[in-house]
């Protein structure tokens, strides 16, 4: 029973890890919270089936669409940059405003949803019927196993760009000081953009991942996945992408245990508590740096 | 053109004031035959309460708080469950409510003094669900999804306060209540602390400020308006359940406090008007309405951040205008 709830927690919080990494990686570069982020993963799933319900189900073409799906939902969020934080940026806006100005998009993307596909639940096909294999006392099936694989190849990928590449050098370098990097020749709102489009394209795959994992999308996916990936990514420590992926995993396997040994009804409460456990007695997360305050 | 009003409205702010005050006791004795359009007035002035207590908190101490429809929750439970499980008359569940209300704020404060500035958003976001989560939750106290039903209309020394017109009544004393109360605290010494604070929390200090209890104090006060609003609504619309006080009314409140702009009470008073009224006027896009909160903090964010009137402060247009006058007079008196 316990290995069964590792199993399954370890494959939601893998989920959570590819969301929490794209988070992640906006706030690093941009030093703030794109809470428009966990709309994107839900504008996946929600545009996949809409698609996959027009042009039948079937598993080649739902990879298809999923992936042009991610690659559309990944150019959506690097326009929002474009066109609406990046004005905000060169009018030398507030934080605060370009963190409204998310939250804006948030809310209109999130009951845009609603208006348009209603606000009850929808299932979501699953065109690929895999069977299951037992483990001791657990039964895995092979999706969550190709969701954890697939999960940490994403994870492996984005960890070579940014850690392996000069784009991810450009990355890393806009992270730790903007106006350097641009004088170091950088094009600093060209990284931004590029950096959002593999976090929401990255975050599209995962809503897509949930759906077949679950078999269900509902439109309040958006705002309880973005609080956990929030959640996760101040745990891990922000702007670490290990941290990001640690994060994604320990609150993915808490909230399952959680939801299994204590009361399911509180599952979602989980990643608040420890967001604010986390923010009260280790600010910087588990892998995060502490930086100096300077006055 | 604008400016020629703003200078007008400067000139003659006793003059508007009453105005407006005549004009909103006068409303329902023109309108009190809808009571759909009464129903949107108190629903109106009970988001003017909301959009002040934001304001508070966002405006003048210039922390985003994502989470103030969790005070409105406590509150309006608080108020519910003190009526229809002790049978608690109004005159007592009101206050109860504020200062529960006030009381939860008191901890949300304490948090925000541990938590930096850009994680304090998504702090308050997860307060606001962690609240309405132990409301859909704690069965017991609150019935859960079912919420609380019966809730008695609001009874003061044996007047009920049944129909819809002595209902905005009692709401618009809340209101004046809660813009003097607002009005004095932005305007006092304690209020220019809270603005030192905004403008730069370590200056401010170092200058003496005692930063933590300012700050608390405003979350407390902030939250116990919250609250009150809470309680009203408890007894006005005579049943609640969790859904109603959730990160999207949160949002809501904020489109409010965005629209009318923030530290300007005038503002919020307009704001919440309006993005009550306008909703109400789009009744055929009403699965738009949310949608509506959203374009307008992003459309505000772009092009006007200040609110529509958050950057006008009457009384320094009034000055402005006064020592122009004396330039004015002067000029001429030496020739």
């Amino acid at each position: 029973m316990f290995l069964q709830q590792i199993i399954n927690g370890l494959t939601i919080g893998s989920i959570y890890a590819l969301v929490t990494i794209g988070f992640s990686m906006v706030w690093s570069i941009l030093k703030l919270a794109n809470f428009a982020h966990g709309s994107f993963y839900m504008l996946g799933p929600y545009l996949t089936l809409m698609i996959i319900t027009l042009l039948g189900v079937s598993p080649v073409t739902f990879i298809l669409v999923a992936l042009v799906i991610a690659f559309l939902t990944g150019s959506l969020g690097a326009s929002m940059d474009r066109v609406l934080l990046r004005p905000i940026r060169e009018k030398k806006g507030s934080t605060i405003s370009i963190i409204l100005c998310t939250i804006g998009v948030q809310t209109v993307i999130n009951n845009g949803i609603i208006a348009i596909f209603g606000s009850q639940s929808r299932s979501f096909p699953d065109p690929f019927e895999l069977p299951s294999i037992t483990i001791g006392n657990a039964v895995v099936s092979w999706m969550q196993i190709i969701i954890f694989v697939l999960a940490v190849s994403l994870m492996l990928i984005l960890s070579k760009i940014v850690y392996g590449t000069k784009l991810g050098t450009a990355m890393r370098a806009v992270s730790q000081n903007g106006r350097a990097a641009s004088l170091m020749g950088i094009n600093v709102n060209q990284v931004i953009m590029i950096t959002f489009f593999l976090g929401t394209c990255v975050a599209s795959i995962a809503g897509c991942m949930v759906g077949l994992y679950y078999q269900v999308i509902d439109p309040t996916m958006a705002t309880i996945t973005s609080s956990k990936s929030m959640a996760a990514a101040i745990l891990g420590g922000i702007g670490v992408l290990p941290g990001a992926v640690l994060g994604g995993l320990i609150i993915g396997v808490l909230e399952t245990l959680v939801a299994a040994y204590v009361s399911s009804g509180y599952r979602d409460a989980i990643a608040f508590a420890v967001l604010i456990i986390i923010l009260v007695v280790r600010p910087t997360g588990i892998m995060g740096k502490k930086s100096i305050n300077k006055v | 053109m604008l400016s020629k009003l703003e200078n007008a409205i400067a000139k003659h702010q006793p003059q508007v004031i009453a105005a407006f005050f005549v004009l909103a006791l006068a409303f329902p004795m023109i309108m009190s035959g809808s009571s759909y359009v009464m129903n949107i007035s108190v629903m109106a002035l009970t988001y003017v309460i909301l959009t002040l207590s934001l304001n508070l908190v966002t405006g003048y101490l210039g922390t985003t708080n994502l989470g103030q429809a969790a005070f409105f929750g406590v509150g309006a439970y608080t108020s519910a469950i003190l009526a229809t499980k002790l049978g608690l008359p109004f005159l007592l569940t009101l206050p109860l409510a504020a200062v529960m209300a006030g009381l939860v704020g008191m901890l949300l404060g304490f948090i925000t003094l541990r938590v930096s500035g850009r994680y304090l958003s998504i702090v308050t976001l997860g307060f606001c669900e962690i609240a309405r989560l132990i409301e859909l939750n704690w069965y017991d106290l609150t019935n859960g999804p079912l919420g609380i039903m019966n809730i008695p209309a609001p009874k003061i020394f044996g007047f009920t306060f049944s129909n819809l017109m002595s209902k905005y009544y009692l709401v618009l004393v809340l209101v004046i209540l809660v813009v003097i109360v607002v009005s004095r605290m932005t305007q006092s010494r304690t209020g220019r602390a809270i603005s030192a604070i905004k403008s730069d929390e370590l200056v401010a200090d170092v200058m003496g400020i005692n930063v933590k209890k300012t700050k608390i104090l405003v979350f407390v006060v902030a939250s116990a308006i919250a609250g009150l609003a809470g309680g009203f609504y408890a007894h006005y619309i005579s049943f609640i359940d969790p859904t109603s006080f959730n990160y999207d009314k949160s949002i809501q409140i904020m489109s409010m406090a965005i629209l009318g702009g923030m530290g300007s009470i005038p503002g919020s008073i307009i704001g919440a008007i309006i993005l009550t009224v306008l909703p109400e006027l789009l009744r055929d896009f009403v699965l738009l309405r949310q949608v509506l909160y959203g374009v307008v903090i992003v459309a505000m964010v772009l092009f006007r951040p200040t609110g529509l009137l958050g950057s006008v402060n009457f009384k320094h247009i009034l000055q402005r205008l006064r020592f122009h006058e004396m330039k004015a007079k002067e000029g001429t008196a030496h020739e």
